[in-house]
């Protein structure tokens, strides 16, 4: 990057190498302020914000009154500068820009797949245009008819069978996070600049590589002056640095702006960006450029922003959820690598949004949860919890030591550092149901149909566990060799035909690519090996010499009970299964890891596998993500805590979940039991003023378990 | 280490076993902070609404060694940071020794001092033999007494047994000067009369070591257990309590309190 002559917009700031190069995190840590403060200094909405917000609701109203969308495009592609400016009541907005020329208008966006567009569109009553529809079905290929010109029999199959269920061959993947504070803190001529500089200093052999490089950071360079132009759109000069907390704001907001116009993928999460923004809002206070109750509009009218973030997509795809979610997700909090708290005021008032303008699943906010955040903070999270149920906690002091201090959470739990990481995610492997292959020699369980390898299935009355376990390995190696080769495929095509050159002009050159991967149904495999091994399990077959089922005779350990015995069959699973995918080659010499956090989807797994050893019957709903078993943990939270707790993150880097629904009365007792404030060392929550006769939502979302996948015979191209 | 292949040694507290109906390894309601809740098999009283009456009966449950207790928690300690052990029930002064010797275990423990809570109604104290509950009562750091009913005659009706040992053991509480927290389980037309709830008041107002009241709403959550056993369920006309009433009816006990502590010459 070419030295910047110092400029009125970072008058006040620290300097650093962040004048130098782009380094955001080196600009944060030089100038932010941490707070340790209560929540007293929050402001409430103002009146434009309550108007305003009111106008939303309204909208909402009408959306779902008019069966789940409000209007959608079916002439116009969605690009970063396709649409006129659009508003919801411009005199009142401090932050603007909306994703078309309407609020709550879906954009028609076709680059992953314009079949599952139209299907988008013809669910609620919309027929796109009969042109477009042929030009992307006969002109411009789409990811989707990429993928399907190269998918094997192999990767068909595994796709029919559910074995392999939500790859991401027909919307967009998701889960790529741009660096949009960059926008405000450099402008866009800066970082055009420091693109045309990468360029100009690849390679000049021009083999597959370099070719590929060159062309993505043309298509950087030309999204970034597509973005100035959306800034002119709105009015706006992003070509320089923002030079106060609103216009950071701003443009941070039209930074994430293009890359939803753009893109539709699972999970559009925006990065970690409340203490960035606060070294402006504190600026801003102490020159007396706003007052509190002023940037806490700002911030409210972002966020309100942020939850109108909309996509068309078939009710197929949403059906494993409650409403319409985008995992707009924020990341807020957590402990920098010198110790400091990374908490400034700025993280109060995004979750402030929550009491300005009432609960809501979007944003999703995020909090780094570390044991050392301050006590203010904590509280006023558990405040927060309380009364809304809209915050999601992660483990800051687990994630840091992986990725630092300047990372955030894609979707609902998949860590990167932000510009310097990105990820290809897709799909599930259904280890349950490979289980079931291994013994059935490939066969499907419910369909009797070879779709694994013909290998030995097994014989005799009683499974054998060193038997039984042998054979699983096999079958295991066998569906992480198509599994990871099915994503290679849809990586390959994804970059071809709907790269997300906004989202990655925001990172740097060279950016480390992590492979994720997923796996479902691993307490049902852990307490079924168990089984196997601790009591004794008969197999029944059908005519056909099929295993449908099993009898279970004695009693063995269940995983979430803190029993080694079954916890360590679990921890191996993982790092066994990990193992696998890694022998694997994976594109574009992504790192593999893998997650263990379905969430909701675990219905739709249990309804695609048969009986287990483990005494589940055929369609029951797996557990969620890494949870035990429904019922089966029976010594309280802690065990089984303690037994998800076993599993190695090193092998599941991308995310481990334990959904875990309490009533709050079963949280604890008020302070108000006591005459005094106690002697015993505890930290007292007042909790007297609140209302506690809450409902707790039991369901928690991800959209890593949105099915992305296109339906069979629905492809683009034949 | 298990009881059937060890010697119980009273001198080595780890190796005293005990009749255990469960253990919840996250209790909360029970005691200050997140705790592992240790429920003993087997209870005297018969309450009209125990929501536990698979714990009655003596003699069954598991045995388990203070040794394995303390284990289960050290597994586990950090989530145990602001809280303890706590031991219910059944009714866990029933069987002393195991619980005395649990929590002079918790108290010694290599890792660190464990908080003891005793979560008891008082019946299975004898005052005639007080040796017998030195070495609970020495290593207790919190107790949560409950007042089954305030009228002796109502006690009876209610839990089948009398109240004076109860009271007993809240006066022994108060010699020594344990913190206790009192428990009082309000059930419509039973236990919230105005008189009752004075009652209530004017029995704490006694003891000097009470450090607050905690009002628990009769609810019916016990009577598919009841079912389960095959014990008729004697409150089975009885509706829930409304929760929303609680913080009124803990006031008329407090004052109830107050007005009999100026009484009494205390503060």
């Amino acid at each position: 990057m070419q030295e910047t002559p110092a400029q009125e917009a970072w008058d006040g700031f620290v300097g650093g190498n962040w004048q130098k190069a782009i380094d955001v995190r080196d600009f944060i840590q030089r100038n932010y302020t941490p707070y340790d403060g209560d929540d007293s200094f929050l402001a409430g909405p103002t009146e434009a914000t309550t108007k305003l917000w009111a106008d939303v609701m309204d909208l909402f109203a009408q959306e779902t009154a008019n069966g789940g969308v409000l209007d959608m495009d079916t002439k116009l592609v969605s690009t970063i500068t396709s649409h006129e400016a659009g508003y919801i009541d411009k005199p009142l907005e401090q932050i603007v820009g909306l994703q078309t020329d309407k609020p709550l208008k879906r954009a028609l966006m076709v680059d992953g797949g314009i079949r599952m567009a139209m299907a988008a569109c013809k669910a609620y009553g919309y027929e796109v245009d009969p042109e477009i529809v042929d030009f992307y079905t006969y002109r411009r290929k789409t990811h989707n008819a990429g993928v399907f010109d190269v998918y094997t029999e192999d990767m068909r199959k595994c796709r029919h069978s559910h074995i392999i269920t939500g790859l991401p061959d027909a919307y967009g993947r998701g889960r790529i996070i741009g660096d949009y504070r960059r926008v405000a803190l450099y402008g866009v001529d800066a970082l055009i600049a420091d693109k045309t500089n990468q360029k100009n200093g690849t390679g000049t052999v021009m083999d597959e590589k370099t070719i590929r490089h060159r062309e993505e950071l043309s298509e950087q360079i030309r999204a970034l002056k597509e973005l100035k132009q959306l800034g002119e759109i709105y009015g706006f000069d992003l070509s320089r640095p923002a030079e106060n907390f609103k216009e950071a704001v701003q443009w941070l907001y039209l930074g994430y702006l293009a890359a939803v116009k753009e893109q539709n993928g699972a999970a559009m999460s925006i990065g970690r960006n409340t203490t960035f923004l606060d070294i402006y809002a504190e600026r801003d206070l102490a020159r007396g450029t706003f007052t509190e109750s002023e940037i806490q509009e700002i911030v409210d009218h972002l966020v309100m922003k942020l939850r109108m973030v909309k996509f068309a997509r078939t009710p197929e795809y949403n059906e494993l959820f409650s409403g319409d979610p985008q995992w707009v997700t924020e990341s807020i909090g957590g402990i920098g690598i010198d110790g400091r708290s990374m908490v400034t005021k700025s993280c109060f008032r995004w979750l402030h949004t929550l009491e300005n303008m009432g609960t809501s699943p979007e944003p999703n906010l995020t909090v780094l949860w570390s044991t050392k955040l301050p006590v203010g903070f904590k509280r006023y999270c558990a405040k927060i919890s309380i009364t809304t149920s809209s915050i999601q906690y992660e483990n800051d002091d687990l994630m840091r030591v992986y990725h630092g201090d300047d990372y955030a959470i894609a979707c609902c739990v998949s860590s990167m550092r932000v510009g310097k990481e990105m990820q290809f995610f897709g799909a599930r492997a259904n280890l349950a149901k490979c289980l079931l292959y291994a013994i059935n020699g490939g066969r499907d369980e419910k369909t009797g149909e070879q779709i694994g390898p013909k290998y030995r299935a097994v014989e005799g009355e009683y499974l054998d566990y060193d038997d039984v376990f042998s054979k699983y390995m096999d079958m295991m190696r066998w569906l992480a060799g198509v599994y990871v080769n099915a994503l290679n495929a849809i990586h390959y095509m994804h970059d071809k035909y709907s790269y997300e050159r906004i989202q990655m002009a925001l990172h740097d050159e060279h950016v480390h690519r992590w492979f994720a991967t997923g796996i479902a149904g691993l307490s049902v495999v852990a307490d079924s090996l168990s089984a196997i091994k601790y009591a004794k399990v008969r197999v029944v077959r059908d005519e056909t010499g099929l295993v449908t089922d099993y009898i279970t005779e004695g009693d063995f350990p269940k995983y979430g009970n803190d029993d080694d015995r079954v916890d360590t069959i679990a921890h191996d699973i993982v790092e066994i299964f990990m193992n696998m995918i890694r022998q694997n080659h994976t594109y574009r010499d992504s790192v593999p890891t893998t997650s263990i956090l379905t969430i909701t989807s675990n219905v739709v797994y249990g309804k695609a596998t048969g009986n287990t050893p483990d005494g589940r019957r055929a369609g029951v709903p797996f557990a969620p993500g890494a949870n035990p078993m429904h019922h089966r943990d029976t010594h309280g939270a802690v065990a089984s805590l303690a037994s998800v707790a076993k599993l190695p993150f090193n092998d599941a880097q991308d995310g481990i979940s334990n959904t875990f629904s309490i009533i709050p009365n079963a949280l604890g007792k008020g302070s108000d039991v006591y005459f005094h404030g106690s002697e015993l060392d505890l930290e007292h929550i007042d909790f007297s003023d609140m209302n506690l006769d809450i409902q707790i939502e039991n369901k928690i979302d991800c959209a890593c378990e949105a099915d992305p996948s296109a339906v069979e015979g629905a492809e683009d191209r034949k | 280490m298990s009881c059937s292949d060890t010697h119980m040694d009273l001198n080595d507290p780890l190796t005293v076993c005990g009749r255990v109906h469960s253990i919840e390894t996250f209790g909360t309601v029970d005691g200050p902070g997140t705790r592992l809740v240790v429920f003993t098999q087997g209870c005297p009283m018969r309450c009209a609404y125990c929501h536990n009456p698979d714990t009655w009966q003596f003699g069954i449950g598991t045995e388990k060694s203070v040794k394995e207790i303390l284990a289960t928690f050290n597994r586990n300690r950090a989530f145990y940071r602001n809280g303890g052990i706590t031991a219910t029930g059944g009714e866990p002064l029933a069987q002393p020794e195991f619980i005395g010797a649990l929590f002079e275990a918790a108290h010694n423990d290599p890792q660190g001092r464990i908080h003891t809570c005793l979560d008891s109604s008082g019946i299975a104290y004898n005052p005639e033999t007080p040796e017998k509950f030195e070495r609970v009562l020495d290593n207790t750091d919190l107790v949560l007494l409950d007042i089954k009913h305030s009228d002796p005659k109502g006690h009876l009706s209610l839990c089948e047994v009398g109240s004076e040992r109860p009271l007993a053991f809240g006066d022994e509480l108060n010699r020594r000067g344990i913190k206790v927290l009192i428990r009082h389980v309000v059930v419509p037309g039973i236990t919230d009369s105005p008189e009752e709830l004075a009652g209530v008041g004017r029995i704490i107002a006694h003891w000097d070591n009470v450090i607050g009241l905690d009002l628990l709403p009769y609810h019916v959550m016990g009577v598919k257990k009841y079912e389960e056993l095959g014990i008729p369920y004697k409150l089975a006309d009885t509706p829930a309590m409304d929760g929303k009433k609680i913080p009124e009816l803990r006031k008329q006990i407090l004052i109830a309190r107050a007005l009999e502590r100026k009484k009494l010459g205390k503060q």
